[in-house]
């Protein structure tokens, strides 16, 4: 009997609880990650301003990949796994426009004999850039072939699935296995050494409003703010962004609409993919080139879609810019090793999402 | 209430369904020109997929169906589109998060010109979607939302419209307007077809209707015919 009160008294109690918190959380807790987000933005930039304009450049080449992203899932339905690595098989496929170089036998290098490096004044160094003309050139080629490669993998893996019914789950292995073949190819052609587009010595320059940063990343920076307005522009101003952004939010309505979808689709992998390739030889730019490091970039990308709330493009890219921020202030404080920047970064999704579970401007259910 | 031309649209002896199992067997019917037909039916009888396997979501397992007289069975919505073919679903009838204009422009998509003086027209047509154009469509009310999905569809000045439940779910002030948007609709020369569970609603603004039970016509009739018939009052209208 007193055993029964007792239960009916915690119950009782727990209920109050629950209803507490869900009242709180449903209330305050919304707001919570952005005043946390906002207030760690203002004071990282003002009392670590070297590693907030890192983490903005860093961050907005994830937020592109991650504008990407979210197309392809709410456009093409495929949770895509295999982002990281065609981000870095486009910078691969610049560097092989730039300097012709396979991996040879243990002799080296089997360097093909056109490629970009061999015009006039293409290796010549632009103003403090460590790269010339050849480079800008060679980027816009990895970009932009990146891109047929993604629209026979729509063709002929992802598309077969879907018509034969398959689950987003089915789906999202089958991308794994992408990823996976892309990097056996990558290893294959590139070898597994690290590589860079440029050898030597980076260059630092003085803007003014800026900290010193290294000259190529302001390159990096100017790069990513025309794709980031060219991917607004194409997406909230023209007919075909509509299109997609009506496709995403119901595809049989979109029919209904007579648009087509299967071409609408075909867009998609050309406007996504096309971001994602361009942001993944800018950041080999930044750090460099290796085929393990697309499954490495595949984490915080999916991290920036998720915490901006999956499908919105907005979000996607403001996602970037926090989980590049984030993570370079929180590296730089000292306090914590650098291996531990993707652990602090999934803290901070996991929290944020708890508080939030549709993303800082996802969509409402 | 036949028309010496054929008809805008025609199902003949038209079976579909999902998978495995008909949901509508055998069913024919017709619209003319100028018409309002409303099919009623209770509850799992396959009005809705009937309007589905119409514009092509569903394939046609067996039958025709024609626009104008015309053979479009097989072909898909984006095709029927181009064929004066309109279809508002019963729910996600919206794009969400895209606005009032948006949700236009995407209504005429297959315009190659005048998209902007249509969307005046719809607007004319609707004053409600003029006063916030660029108000996404999720944040709107159940019945301005409504109002919206018919207006989406008018973009193309279709010949015919397929309506699944316009007056689901919402108030009966808006039941009333959107009842009364579809007479106006009619009069400016858009044929309508439309299911719907309000029967005696819809069947008092209807030039003819038709009656599925079983995936299967029933009964068919002018819209006063059948309100006044005994098993329609027995059946479906509960008196």
């Amino acid at each position: 009997m007193a055993q029964a009160v007792e239960k009916s008294v915690v119950e009782r109690e727990v209920a109050l609880a629950r209803q507490r918190t869900t009242r709180w959380s449903q209330t305050l807790g919304p707001w919570v990650p952005w005043l946390l987000i906002g207030g760690f933005a203002a004071w990282s930039a003002v009392a670590r301003t070297d590693q907030f304009v890192v983490g903005v450049i860093v961050g907005s080449l994830y937020g592109l990949a991650a504008v990407g992203l979210t197309l392809i899932y709410g456009i093409a339905r495929v949770s895509h796994f295999a982002h990281g690595d065609v981000m870095m098989f486009a910078a691969y496929l610049a560097f092989f426009a730039l300097t012709g170089a396979v991996v040879g036998s243990q002799t080296g290098d089997v360097v093909f004999p056109f490629h970009l490096g061999q015009l006039p004044g293409a290796t010549e160094p632009i103003w403090r850039f460590s790269f010339g003309y050849g480079l800008v050139l060679a980027i816009l080629i990895g970009a932009t072939l990146a891109v047929p490669v993604l629209l026979a993998i729509d063709r002929f893996v992802y598309q077969p699935l879907l018509r034969r019914g398959s689950s987003t789950a089915i789906l999202a292995v089958a991308s794994l296995g992408v990823a996976i073949s892309m990097r056996g190819v990558m290893l294959l052609i590139w070898g597994p050494t690290g590589r860079r587009y440029v050898g030597g010595i980076r260059t630092t320059v003085d803007i003014p409003g800026l900290p010193r940063i290294v000259a190529d990343q302001f390159f990096i920076m100017l790069a990513a703010g025309v794709l980031a307005t060219a991917a607004y522009v194409v997406l909230y101003r023209t007919r075909l962004g509509t299109a997609m952004r009506a496709m995403a939010d119901n595809a049989d309505l979109a029919r209904a609409s007579g648009i087509d979808i299967a071409a609408t689709r075909r867009w998609t992998w050309v406007v996504g993919g096309g971001l994602t390739a361009a942001a993944g030889c800018l950041l080999a730019l930044q750090s460099q080139l290796s085929p393990e490091l697309g499954f490495i970039l595949l984490l915080p990308i999916f991290a920036s879609a998720i915490l901006g709330g999956i499908g919105s493009p907005h979000g996607a890219f403001l996602g970037g810019l926090i989980v590049g921020v984030v993570g370079e202030v929180a590296v730089g404080l000292g306090v914590i090793s650098p291996g531990y920047k993707m652990a602090v970064i999934f803290v901070m999704l996991i929290a944020v999402i708890l508080l939030r579970p549709r993303g800082l401007l996802g969509a409402q259910s | 209430m036949m028309t010496e031309h054929a008809p805008v649209l025609a199902a003949d002896r038209l079976t579909s369904g999902y998978g495995e199992v008909p949901i509508v067997r055998d069913v024919s019917i017709r619209v003319g020109h100028d018409e309002i037909v409303t099919i009623i039916g209770p509850n799992g009888a396959g009005k809705s997929t009937l309007l589905k396997s119409v514009f092509g979501y569903l394939p046609a397992w067996h039958g025709r169906v024609l626009v104008a007289g015309d053979d479009v069975t097989g072909l898909t919505p984006e095709k029927l589109v181009r064929r004066g073919l309109a279809y508002v679903p019963q729910t996600n009838n919206v794009f969400p998060r895209l606005t009032i204009r948006e949700n236009l422009a995407m209504g005429g998509f297959t315009l190659t010109n005048g998209v902007k003086d249509r969307i005046d027209w719809v607007f004319e047509l609707f004053p409600v979607l003029a006063e916030r154009p660029r108000e996404r469509a999720g944040r709107l009310s159940g019945g301005q939302r409504q109002t919206l999905a018919l207006a989406r569809a008018l973009m193309l000045e279709p010949v015919i419209l397929l309506l699944d439940e316009p007056s689901a779910s919402l108030s009966p002030k808006m039941v009333e307007t959107v009842f009364a948007s579809v007479i106006e609709i009619n009069r400016r020369g858009t044929a309508v077809l439309m299911v719907e569970q309000n029967a005696r609603r819809a069947l008092a603004i209807s030039h003819r209707g038709y009656v599925l039970a079983n995936g299967e016509n029933r009964l068919e009739g002018s819209g006063s015919e059948l309100l006044e018939s005994d098993e329609v009052r027995r059946l479906y209208l509960g008196e």
